[in-house]
């Protein structure tokens, strides 16, 4: 029995070796293949994937991507990178949703001295003082000022709470950027209270939330919490809106929250597949999308996917080498390269200035009701 | 705080405490026979939910059919833990028997993950149980009703087999000393194989409630209540039957009250679960109706 084991366990080896060409240029790419986030993490390799088929080559050389999945938890996601960097020998890495998790692997992709381009982690301790992080997507400030902005401003709301998953970095910072962007605006925010990752009873601050009487609550949370969080609050009476930040742009929070989330707000980044003027990219992204994955709408956590791939290709171009020092250089002097969430060039901490959409749930289905400057 | 919004608070109270209650009890009454803490008992309870929610969504089956699914399969699946990972180590120190069950408790995890995916899945509620009304400014939903209804019942229905029939007597006699138990002539196998089926079942009820009632499932979603169900036993007195439930509603209700009356501090409300844990295990080691450990000869 042993020896059949070992045979086979050779048989895969010798194969897999076959498989991985020498010449091959090696890009890792983790991310939260299952749990808590994994629809998010899946629609982002999706779109790496069909950026691959688009761009399959470069430098005369074919890529190849090393998945790992980082089970949505922040040690899985530092093993991962180290995974990546110490096995499989990837020049560039590509990941991941959710803040916490992308600063976990940046801290080893630093040591490792690998460029990563952060896909959808849009807390700006991603990035922050980190040579080899950089990120396809737009930062907090950003979206908790422009959320601020849209309640008091266009919607009027004077009074709002915050629900926040205290163990979530992205969580924790939005929230704040929020808070004091509507506090700045001249609102009160009447109620702040708190939740754990992985907690699926909400009724006890749902029911806090409602004895202060908000107009609306600001939820910075990840769509599979979320989705729930508003099926209790409906379940409870509770009778404000929601409002919430690019990690509820999810096409799975309608099967998750049924027609709770009737009405939910959040703000998120400038791509929708029904939106009206289309960037040339974003255009063919929408129509390949279609064409490789029929009868699945791309959301944004798609389109970042997919840029950060041209990200990396674009860099490799540039830099006429695959050697992760030089293409690190390449990325940082990144300009103007036409993705399909807007144009991408880095600012000297390595974040691109993006646009920032606000969207709405209506009739179940996602709306793009337009970009707001805060 | 106002009347209402304290009686809201004792409902949704009652309702997480009494399915920490109805999954504690597992715990318990292996503990109490076996000294053996079954970690994989939060792995059955989301068997459990997984089997109503494929029989119900996935092939359209109704609730109580998909109910009696789940419980079946459930059993089955305890007994086959029970068979596969404890029996063959019934004689061999304790702790081997504990680290067998933190191992089959990974398996079921991860056996989980690769046959039913990782992603988290939408279940959807039957209308009925979530038709919402108000009672004296307390909202409700029929749902939130039956979950601790059904809890009670089923506790009660369990003391009376453990302390009214034949194989509840051997149960008994089994947690006081085994091998007297089986120069008795009792099948001891057999009666620990029914404690592994009814606390399996119990855990499986208990996972389609909360199913029900926090509408998603996936594989790792054991993990927590199993943890919490398992404080729960312990604060009650590991190895009691009402304690166990009486620890699932304490636990209950620190979570949310401390919510409730501490919202500045709601983060750490798991934080004040594990407290409940540490200060129960030095006030009071054998828990609010634990009894005394004899030392067996």
């Amino acid at each position: 029995m042993r020896k059949l084991l070992l045979a086979v366990f050779f048989c895969l080896f010798v194969v897999g070796a076959a498989f991985a060409a020498d010449d091959a240029i090696k890009i890792g790419f983790y991310n939260c293949l299952t749990g808590q986030n994994a629809f998010g993490g899946q629609l982002e390799l999706e779109g790496v994937q069909l950026a691959m088929e688009e761009f399959p080559e470069v430098l005369g050389k074919k890529v190849e991507l090393v998945i790992v999945d980082n089970k949505s938890d922040k040690v899985e996601a530092a093993n991962a990178v180290t995974r990546l960097i110490e096995r499989d020998k990837v020049l560039a890495i590509i990941g991941t949703y959710a803040s916490g998790l992308a600063i976990a692997g940046g801290e080893v992709a630093e040591v490792g001295r690998i460029p990563v381009v952060a896909t959808s982690a849009t807390n700006p301790l991603v990035t922050q003082g980190k040579k080899y992080t950089f990120r396809a997507c737009f930062i907090d400030p950003l979206q908790g000022a422009g959320a601020a902005a849209y309640a008091y401003k266009e919607l009027g709301f004077k009074k709002a709470a915050i629900l926040v998953d205290v163990a979530s970095d992205y969580g924790v910072g939005l929230a704040n950027f929020f808070k004091q962007a509507f506090a700045n605006l001249g609102g009160e925010i009447v109620s702040e209270v708190r939740y754990q990752s992985g907690d699926q009873d909400f009724t006890a601050q749902i029911t806090e939330i409602i004895s202060k009487n908000p107009d609306i609550v600001f939820l910075p949370a990840y769509f599979a919490e979320g989705a729930i969080v508003l099926k209790q609050a409906k379940e409870l009476g509770a009778t404000f809106r929601f409002m919430g930040g690019d990690a509820m742009d999810n096409p799975e929070m309608a099967t998750l929250g049924g027609d709770a989330i009737e009405g939910f707000l959040y703000t998120g980044f400038a791509y929708a597949p029904d939106m009206p003027d289309m960037n040339p990219i974003a255009k063919k992204f929408t129509e390949n999308w279609y064409k490789k994955y029929p009868g699945k709408d791309p959301n944004a956590n798609a389109a970042l996917g997919y840029d950060s791939y041209i990200l990396i290709i674009d860099a490799i171009t540039r830099a006429g080498s695959a050697e992760p020092e030089k293409i690190r250089d390449a990325l940082e002097a990144t300009k103007d390269v036409l993705t399909v969430t807007g144009t991408t060039t880095f600012d000297e901490d390595h974040n691109p200035q993006k646009d920032l959409g606000i969207l709405q749930i209506k009739d179940g289905k996602k709306q793009f009701i337009g970009t707001i400057v805060p | 705080m106002e009347l209402n919004m304290f009686m809201q608070h004792f409902i949704n109270a009652l309702g997480l405490g009494s399915l920490y209650g109805l999954i504690a009890i597992g715990y318990t009454m292996v503990y109490g026979i076996l000294r053996l803490i079954n970690f994989a008992h939060g792995d059955i309870f989301m068997l459990g939910a997984y089997f109503v929610f494929f029989a119900t969504i996935q092939y359209k089956l109704p609730w109580a059919l998909g109910l009696i699914i789940a419980v079946a399969g459930a059993t089955l699946c305890g007994l086959l833990v029970d068979r596969i990972a404890y029996r063959p180590l019934r004689d061999a120190p304790r702790i081997s028997a504990l680290i067998s069950a933190i191992g089959v408790s990974f398996f079921i995890e991860n056996i989980s993950i690769v046959i039913f995916s990782g992603m988290p899945r939408p279940v959807v509620q039957p209308p009925a149980l979530m038709r919402a009304f108000s009672l004296g400014g307390v909202r409700l939903v029929p749902l939130g009703i039956m979950v601790p209804v059904i809890s009670f019942v089923l506790v009660g229905a369990l003391l009376w087999m453990v302390y009214r029939t034949k194989p509840g007597l051997a149960m008994r006699s089994i947690s006081h000393d085994i091998e007297t138990t089986r120069l008795m002539g009792v099948s001891v196998d057999r009666i620990i194989a029914l404690t592994f089926a009814i606390g399996s079942a119990l855990a499986a009820v208990a996972g389609v409630m909360w199913a029900l009632r926090y509408p998603r499932v996936e594989p790792l979603m054991g993990i927590m209540p199993g943890f919490k169900a398992f404080i729960a036993a312990v604060f009650g007195g590991i190895g009691s039957i009402p304690g166990a439930m009486l620890g699932g509603i304490s636990l209950g209700f620190v979570e949310i009250m401390s919510v409730a009356f501490f919202p500045d501090l709601s983060g750490f409300r798991d934080a004040f679960a594990f407290i409940l844990l540490i200060a129960i295990l030095l006030i009071k080691p054998t828990g609010l109706m634990g009894e005394k450990l004899e030392d067996k000869i």
